[in-house]
């Protein structure tokens, strides 16, 4: 059985370190060493967005990321959306829209969306669809997702 | 790709309610957007194992020898389990057989034996060091080549079925039955005009985000209990007893969050395997499948060879309709072409009608259901008949529909008559909308469509507790793929006249509450709603005759209207709901409703497509412009999710329609088991999905509510299939609606 | 079934419940029990429509003078 490697980072601004092989990736580093649930697994090969971390301030798959790599990286979670127990203004348009149905895929749509937001806080719908583009739903079919969105990226801007 | 504007919901309705057809946020929704929800693969338990399973790569072969010895000898390996350790009853072969196979693979994916490891990893190192030797045999991949004669045989004890009688003839053609009106050669013979096609439809996968799991922990006490993502816990109880040969009672399955189902999440697969690896481990295990793995060892919807031929008079009254629909079971029979012969021509009144179809084994994947299953592959080939029909006729394609549309006392082809429908109303709407009457942009195509799902209703049952502060418990089995906790909250609040976010519904595991069928079959918020509805009248009464003996009253004096309880003579005596609550337990105590419910009452649902679609002439990509989906739903409880049901038939269907498909090597390997080559809709490749509910009240039902979740799947593969057409001149007799195919179709 | 009842598209049974009617269709055409009850229930892949809805009652669904009774495959959905 290969050694594991110890690995100090951070992850939703708390500094986390962990033991991990090297074949192990951070998506299942986040879900069974670490923990954090939140972030889910639908395809291990970075097609479905389920996974979806926010990893130096790119959005990215993390099934695709080892968790050696997270050395020394700021990493956010879903579970690091919320501020405290008051919810994100995404995570609140998700709800009052219905954007989401058995919600499988919402953390990663959530972390993707909120990066879009803090790049482009008045993205068209047809830059929202371009950047949720690797988020797959089987659910929703994408229409109520979109105007959970724009939604809160109306109430951000008023804010 | 922006959306057009256009005028949202016309909610068709003439009962108004307090809580019905309002929006509340779901009861839920913390937890599902915070990601604290536990999905099956986030369950964790003490001492917990992880098992892997190993798969044929053949797609048909007989097994000569399983050896897992050198996989037990592996350091961390604790278990492993093979068909052999199943109860060996006779009756139950085939169903063992899918979840372990014993004597023969029939599907490249096929699972065979089963290890378990403390670390997933070694685990998976362990399959590599099963040794299984095979003796390969040539498949069969379509109906046609299963049907042909000389073919390879899946089953030697498989005999057909013909027309209800055992034939005695071995083949892959397990059943072939008829249904029967009237009689079609003279109507045929009577009709004008005459449209005759051929179509195929390939298989596809419900494409659920999350893959199937399960835990399991066999406990010293001899009780098995489950933790999975199920569409029906009692089903995964109720299969799990037969096959392992142990009384329900000794087994309890929790339903943890589910990411989608869509009827793919009806059967059992892992839980079997890790029962029996707990069993010799005496601890957890949990298995949670592969994305690969779901797609070539669940159960996909069947691929189809369909033959539709229709006969009518130059005024477009139909006069016959013939029906030939042989679908793929996959390597076991039990594929849906039953439920596509009640639905092929459901939205019509035809006189004289003949449905042949046919259930044939092939080498892929046993099916499993699928949203309507079998009816999407019938409207396929039905609804571009029809297409083909109204251009034959030049008629509109609406008003030929329009012109013999079911109705209320139609006779079905497969026997009974409809009660109250809304396939009229639903056309109605179609032609009325915005989208139908603004002209197609130029180089557009249009096309139309309706479909049909029966809905179903059985076993619900629900449990209401007060508490003291006026709110209630409700508990209820059934699990919440797409918020219907909320529509079943909703029931129980109309009823006591309190706000919904008085309700807490939880789903609660299967000692908890009494037997709840399956969350598919659009049954759902019909039946468990009933239930909830049932159980809070039970409140309500135990209510007034409380208050009645509070105010030391007749309680048939009282009435309680909107969260107050009043008597019809004296004004002087009034209590809210909550103030009875409060002294609940110093006057007689505790209150709890409860309902255990089977209902009949069960109306079907219409659904109708509007798609405007254009095509590029060099590379044959099929872009949807605009998509309009009508549907009767009874009455519409939470307008949101009916609408999300709606959009999420709607997308499923375009993606079936256009780009998804199992693609199978000549040796029966599915090529394309990613989801990458597996091509499902992205939001970039989609316009918003406009809406329209139709409220045709459902008589059966104390609210009026049909069900929702799969009639809308039905349309959409020959709405865009005749956009497609109307934009190209060719008929696309093949799903899906690739570049290639629309590129080819003109050839 | 059809072929158990010489070609007829509709048959004519008396009974008060489905278990007589089933019984009477038997002594009428001989088969049709056997293909429609298993263990003294109708068998679990059949549904019974009466007057055009689904009866989860089997046996023991009363039936009327008018009724409309229709045997047919037993789906569920997805």
């Amino acid at each position: 059985m290969p050694g594991k490697t110890h690995v100090q980072t951070t992850i939703n601004g708390e500094k986390v370190d962990f033991l991990c092989e090297p074949r192990q990736s951070l998506l299942e580093c986040l879900r069974d060493v670490i923990g954090l649930t939140g972030t889910k697994e639908g395809c291990n090969d970075g097609n479905c967005g389920a996974c979806t971390i926010n990893m130096d301030g790119r959005v990215v798959t993390s099934c695709l990321v080892l968790g050696v790599e997270a050395e020394g990286a700021n990493i956010e979670t879903i579970e690091g959306v919320a501020d405290g127990s008051n919810l994100h203004p995404l995570q609140l348009a998700f709800l009052e829209n219905a954007a989401l149905q058995c919600g499988i895929c919402t953390p990663g749509f959530i972390v993707s969306s909120k990066a879009l937001l803090e790049q482009n806080p008045d993205p068209t719908e047809h830059e929202i669809r371009f950047w949720l583009a690797n988020n797959l739903c089987r659910c929703t079919g994408y229409d109520k997702i979109v105007r959970a969105v724009q939604d809160a990226a109306k109430k951000m801007q008023e804010a | 790709m922006t959306t057009a504007d256009y005028e949202r919901n016309m909610i068709l309705s003439n009962v108004d309610y307090k809580v019905l057809g309002t929006r509340p946020v779901r009861h839920d929704g913390a937890d599902k957007v915070t990601g604290r929800a536990i999905y099956g693969a986030d369950f964790d338990a003490s001492g917990l194992l992880h098992g892997k399973i190993l798969r044929s790569p053949h797609a048909h072969a007989k097994i000569v020898s399983i050896d897992t010895s050198k996989a037990e000898a592996l350091e961390g390996v604790k278990a492993v389990a093979t068909a052999a350790d199943f109860p060996q009853t006779d009756d139950k072969k085939w169903v063992r057989d899918n979840i372990l196979a014993s004597d023969k693979v029939l599907y490249a994916g096929h699972a065979i034996a089963g290890v378990a490891a403390a670390n997933p990893h070694v685990a998976e190192e362990a399959l590599a060091l099963i040794e299984v030797k095979y003796e390969v045999l040539k498949p069969v991949l379509t109906t046609q080549e299963a049907m042909a004669d000389g073919a390879p045989i899946l089953h030697e004890g498989l005999t057909t079925q013909e027309l209800g009688e055992d034939s005695g003839v071995v083949s892959n053609t397990a059943d072939h039955f008829q249904h029967v009106k009237g009689d079609v050669t003279k109507g045929f013979e009577d009709a004008d005009v005459i449209v005759e096609r051929e179509y195929n439809t390939a298989m596809v996968h419900q494409g659920y985000i999350e893959p199937h799991n399960g835990t399991a922990l066999w406990n010293a006490d001899g009780r098995l209990h489950v933790w999975c993502s199920t569409q029906g816990s009692f089903v995964v109880r109720d299969s799990l007893a037969e096959l392992l040969d142990i009384p329900v009672s000794r087994i309890r399955v929790t339903p943890t969050e589910i990411g989608g189902g869509f009827g793919g999440k009806i059967p059992i697969y892992v839980e079997p395997v890790a029962a029996i690896l707990s069993k010799k481990t005496g601890t957890p295990v949990k298995i949670v499948m592969s994305r690969k793995d779901t797609f070539e060892g669940s159960g996909p919807t069947p691929g189809s060879n369909i033959k539709i031929k229709l006969g009518a008079k130059s005024d477009g009254t139909i006069t016959a309709a013939h029906a030939w629909m042989a679908m793929e079971a996959g390597g076991y029979p039990g594929s849906p072409v039953g439920a596509a012969a009640q639905c092929v021509f459901a939205a019509y009144d035809i006189e004289n009608g003949l449905i042949d179809g046919y259930d044939v084994v092939v080498n892929k994947p046993k099916t499993a259901p699928y949203r309507a299953p079998g009816a999407p592959n019938a409207a396929f080939g039905m609804e571009q008949a029809m297409n083909e029909l109204a251009i034959k006729l030049n008629m509109d394609p609406i008003d030929l529909r329009l012109k013999n549309v079911a109705v209320e006392g139609t006779r079905r082809i497969d026997g009974p008559t409809f009660r109250r429908i809304g396939a009229k109303e639903v056309l109605e709407a179609m032609k009325d909308h915005p989208h139908y009457q603004t002209a197609k942009a130029a180089g557009h195509g249009r096309g139309v469509s309706i479909g049909f799902w029966f809905n179903i209703g059985f076993d619900s049952a629900c449990n209401i507790a007060v508490n003291s502060d006026g709110s209630i418990n409700l508990t209820e089995g059934s699990t919440d793929i797409g918020g219907s906790r909320t529509s079943i909250a909703m029931h129980a609040a109309e009823v006591l006249g309190i706000p919904v976010e008085d309700v807490r519904p939880s789903v609660v595991d299967t000692d908890t509450i009494g037997f709840t069928a399956v969350t598919g079959g659009s049954r759902t918020t019909f039946a468990t709603g009933w239930a909830a509805y049932e159980a809070a009248q039970d409140v309500k009464k135990q209510s007034i005759e409380r208050a009645g003996s509070i105010w030391d009253v007749d309680p048939d004096s009282l009435q309680m209207e909107d969260g107050v309880i009043s008597s019809k003579t004296d004004s002087e005596l009034k209590m809210t709901f909550k103030e009875l609550a409060s002294q609940m337990s110093d006057t007689g105590g505790g209150i709890t409703g409860r309902a255990s419910v089977n209902p009949k009452g069960v109306g079907g649902s219409f659904a109708g497509n509007m798609v405007d679609v254009s095509v590029d002439d060099e590379t044959g990509k099929v872009t949807i412009e605009r998509f309009t989906c009508v549907q009767d739903v009874g009455k519409a409880i939470h307008p949101s999710y009916v609408e999300g049901q709606m959009q999420g038939g709607s997308v499923q269907g375009i993606g079936w329609a256009l780009n998804e498909e199992y693609f199978m090597n000549d040796q029966g390997n599915m090529a394309n088991s990613s989801l990458l080559d597996y091509r499902m809709p992205t939001s970039l490749d989609l316009p918003m999905i406009d809406t329209v509910i139709v409220e045709v009240a459902n008589p059966g039902h104390p609210f009026g509510v049909r069900g929702v979740g799969e009639a809308n799947i039905v349309p959409p593969t020959p709405a865009i299939a005749n956009a497609v057409s109307d934009a190209t001149g060719n008929i696309m007799t093949q799903l899906p609606l690739t570049p290639g195919a629309v590129l080819d179709s003109g050839k | 079934m059809q072929k158990l009842c010489n070609g007829e598209q509709k048959l004519l049974i008396e009974g008060t419940n489905l278990r007589q009617v089933i019984d009477n269709l038997d002594l009428q055409y001989t088969g049709f029990k056997d293909r429609l009850v298993e263990d003294g229930k109708i068998k679990p892949n059949i549904s019974v429509a009466v007057d055009g809805e689904i009866t989860p009652l089997g046996m023991i669904q009363k039936v009327d003078t008018n009724s409309e009774i229709h045997f047919l495959p037993a789906i569920s959905g997805g």
